[in-house]
């Protein structure tokens, strides 16, 4: 690995004494050997196998459930519906005050997508919880359903969510998120050329290589012990503490030790119904999705669209950019309506563009529920973004790359929500990354700094 | 429900268990002989984290039945240090920064460990070959082909 040493010169000390050498990783040695205990590698005597009845329907009222052929079913322990759980209606991110709580853990009266959770089945083995999920017999009145967040958001359209009201997340800024800077119309008016395009991308499984899951074990002083695999440790005991009214120190939680999760195991799932499981049957309990479920039923990336309208100049400076986004949650929040917040502050790029008018929507749909992967709420906007900035340089017919660093963002410049530009450095990356990929650009770009302007 | 009886060796030792007819090898080296270092990714044959070597051949456990290996030699990766020092393999997965989330490594292993019996001095083709049953999410394939590329390396020096 090469440092280069000539940036930032001035305000970097060269005391590195980690970055470039090469270190051990303390979880390898346990990786190769085959020790590293992963959440299902816990195993207990007397362990119990939960599986899940989930929805066929995208939107559908529940007029009954019945469990009694199911509670027939040899090897059957326990069944559980929404009336088992103490706090059944939560949402993961009411730890940071971002209500209201609208999903349920067991469905209740309704199911909003397909392979919603209705009924959890526990019993003595994972084929017996399997034929006897089968059996749970529920009663849909199907409804119609909503898929496209344009159709979601038009009057008359099918309310989706009922604890929100409406098919859009109610921001404190109104029904989407805004950034407004300068005067963008003025900006458009002035502009040589004005492009508007729009972006679209669909949900992306992240596919772990293992399955979201957990063990639970009740220890012998009223605690439970949850082995799991999560991405987000506090924020599932926390949830779980709410969701079974339980204070937290009843709550021991072991993890950390993931195999695979890019964001997609940070919602609480498993976890708070193995608990319930295993205070109701005072056994310990497995719940680990199939690779189907994985595929189906957790979170993916939300899809998104992204419609982005600018005005650029024949030298090359944008001069205003309008961008809507609309961020698909599905049925439920998660994390999504901070991913939505999350573009409104990122659409205009590390450019700096003197009128900016920015809208973000988190929309809700009869899809399943999205939420965290890998930059979400950035890394599509980003797609987009420069997707965009490559057709605004083809259609003034100025080389892509120096149209980038005419347009980047420097030490001091206002950003448009108000956040001065410090410790920029895109510069300094795009001279590079034009040395490693043999594209020149004209010298005078080769000696701007992201330091001041005027180069 | 009825239970039938299975033995073999496993990484040398001899095991005997009553198992449910019908159940993986996977799990009744995971759940019965307590051997946790193959995984369960996907139980359906596609993911290669299951991998152990049944009588000098790489298998998926996932998709083998326990009663079928009555009197076979089964290894895992478990089994693949001896008394302490590490494996070849085990060794140059840790120096090329071939582990990520680790749970596709044992697999890896196993799948590596038999190319090399068959194939001490592998191309670059013959290992992507051989670790193309094995999906890796992380996707940190080309760590993991030198990996194999320097075990095999070093077993050689060592031969000479």
């Amino acid at each position: 690995m090469e440092l280069r040493k000539n940036y930032f010169a001035d305000v970097r000390k060269d005391d590195l004494h980690e970055i470039g050498q090469p270190r051990a990783r303390s979880d390898s040695p346990g990786h190769v050997t085959g020790k590293t205990a992963f959440f299902a590698d816990r195993n207990f005597p007397g362990m119990l196998h939960l599986k899940m009845v989930r929805s066929p329907h995208h939107h559908a009222r529940i007029r009954s459930i019945d469990t009694s052929e199911a509670e027939k079913h040899p090897g059957v322990v326990k069944i559980l519906t929404a009336r088992d759980v103490p706090h059944n209606v939560y949402t993961i991110l009411i730890l940071i005050q971002i209500g209201p709580e609208d999903e349920t853990v067991l469905a209740d009266g309704k199911v909003r997508w397909k392979g919603e959770a209705v009924v959890a089945v526990l019993a003595e083995t994972e084929r017996a919880a399997q034929e006897a999920a089968a059996k749970v017999k529920i009663d849909y009145e199907v409804l119609p359903a909503v898929f496209d967040m344009e159709e979601a958001l038009k009057p008359g359209a099918p309310l989706v969510n009922e604890y929100h009201g409406q098919n859009y997340y109610l921001y404190d800024s109104g029904e989407c998120r805004k950034v407004r800077f300068g005067d963008v119309e003025a900006g458009f008016a002035g502009a040589d050329y004005v492009l508007e395009q729009s972006y679209q991308s669909s949900p992306i499984e992240h596919a772990p290589t293992e399955t979201t899951g957990c063990v639970v074990a009740p220890e012998g002083n009223d605690r439970f012990t949850c082995y799991t695999n999560t991405q987000a440790m506090f924020f599932t005991l926390d949830n779980a503490s709410i969701i079974l009214q339980m204070p937290g120190n009843k709550l021991h939680f072991v993890g950390g030790t993931v195999g695979g999760g890019f964001g997609g195991k940070v919602d609480v799932i498993v976890e708070p119904i193995a608990i319930l499981g295993a205070k109701l049957t005072g056994r310990p309990v497995s719940f680990i999705y199939s690779r189907e479920e994985e595929m189906q039923i957790s979170s993916p990336r939300a899809a998104e669209k992204v419609v982005i309208k600018d005005g650029v100049m024949k030298d090359g400076r944008i001069v205003a950019r309008k961008v809507t986004g609309y961020t698909d949650a599905g049925a439920y929040s998660r994390h999504s309506p901070y991913g939505a917040q999350k573009g409104a502050g990122h659409y205009p790029g590390p450019y700096t563009i003197p009128n900016v008018w920015i809208d973000t929507y988190c929309v809700y749909t009869n899809r399943t529920p999205s939420s965290a992967m890998r930059g979400f709420g950035v890394t599509i906007g980003d797609f987009a973004l420069e997707v965009q900035m490559d057709k605004l340089a083809r259609l003034i017919g100025m080389d892509p790359l120096e149209f980038r660093f005419i347009n980047a963002y420097r030490d001091g410049d206002m950003k448009a929500h108000r956040q001065p530009t410090e410790g920029a450095a895109l510069i300094e990356c795009m001279q590079e990354a034009s040395r490693a990929a043999n594209w020149p650009v004209a010298e005078k770009y080769m000696t701007m700094s992201s330091y001041a302007k005027g180069a | 429900m009825a239970k039938v009886p299975v033995q073999f060796t496993l990484n040398g030792s001899e095991k005997a268990e009553f198992i449910e007819s019908g159940t993986t090898l996977l799990n009744a080296l995971r759940d019965k002989i307590g051997d946790t270092s193959p995984k369960g990714g996907c139980h359906q044959g596609t993911c290669g984290a299951c991998s152990v070597i049944i009588d000098g051949e790489l298998r998926l456990s996932c998709l083998t039945l326990a009663e079928t290996c009555n009197g076979a030699a089964i290894s895992t990766t478990s089994g693949l240090s001896e008394g302490g020092v590490l494996h070849p393999l085990q060794r140059a997965f840790l120096d090329t920064f071939a582990t990520q989330c680790g749970f596709c490594t044992p697999g890896m292993i196993m799948a590596a460990r038999v190319l090399l019996d068959h194939t001490p001095n592998p191309s670059r083709e013959e290992v992507v070959e051989a670790l193309s049953g094995n999906i890796c999410r992380c996707t940190g394939y080309e760590p993991i082909i030198q990996a194999v590329l320097l075990a095999a390396r070093s077993n050689s020096q060592n031969a000479a």
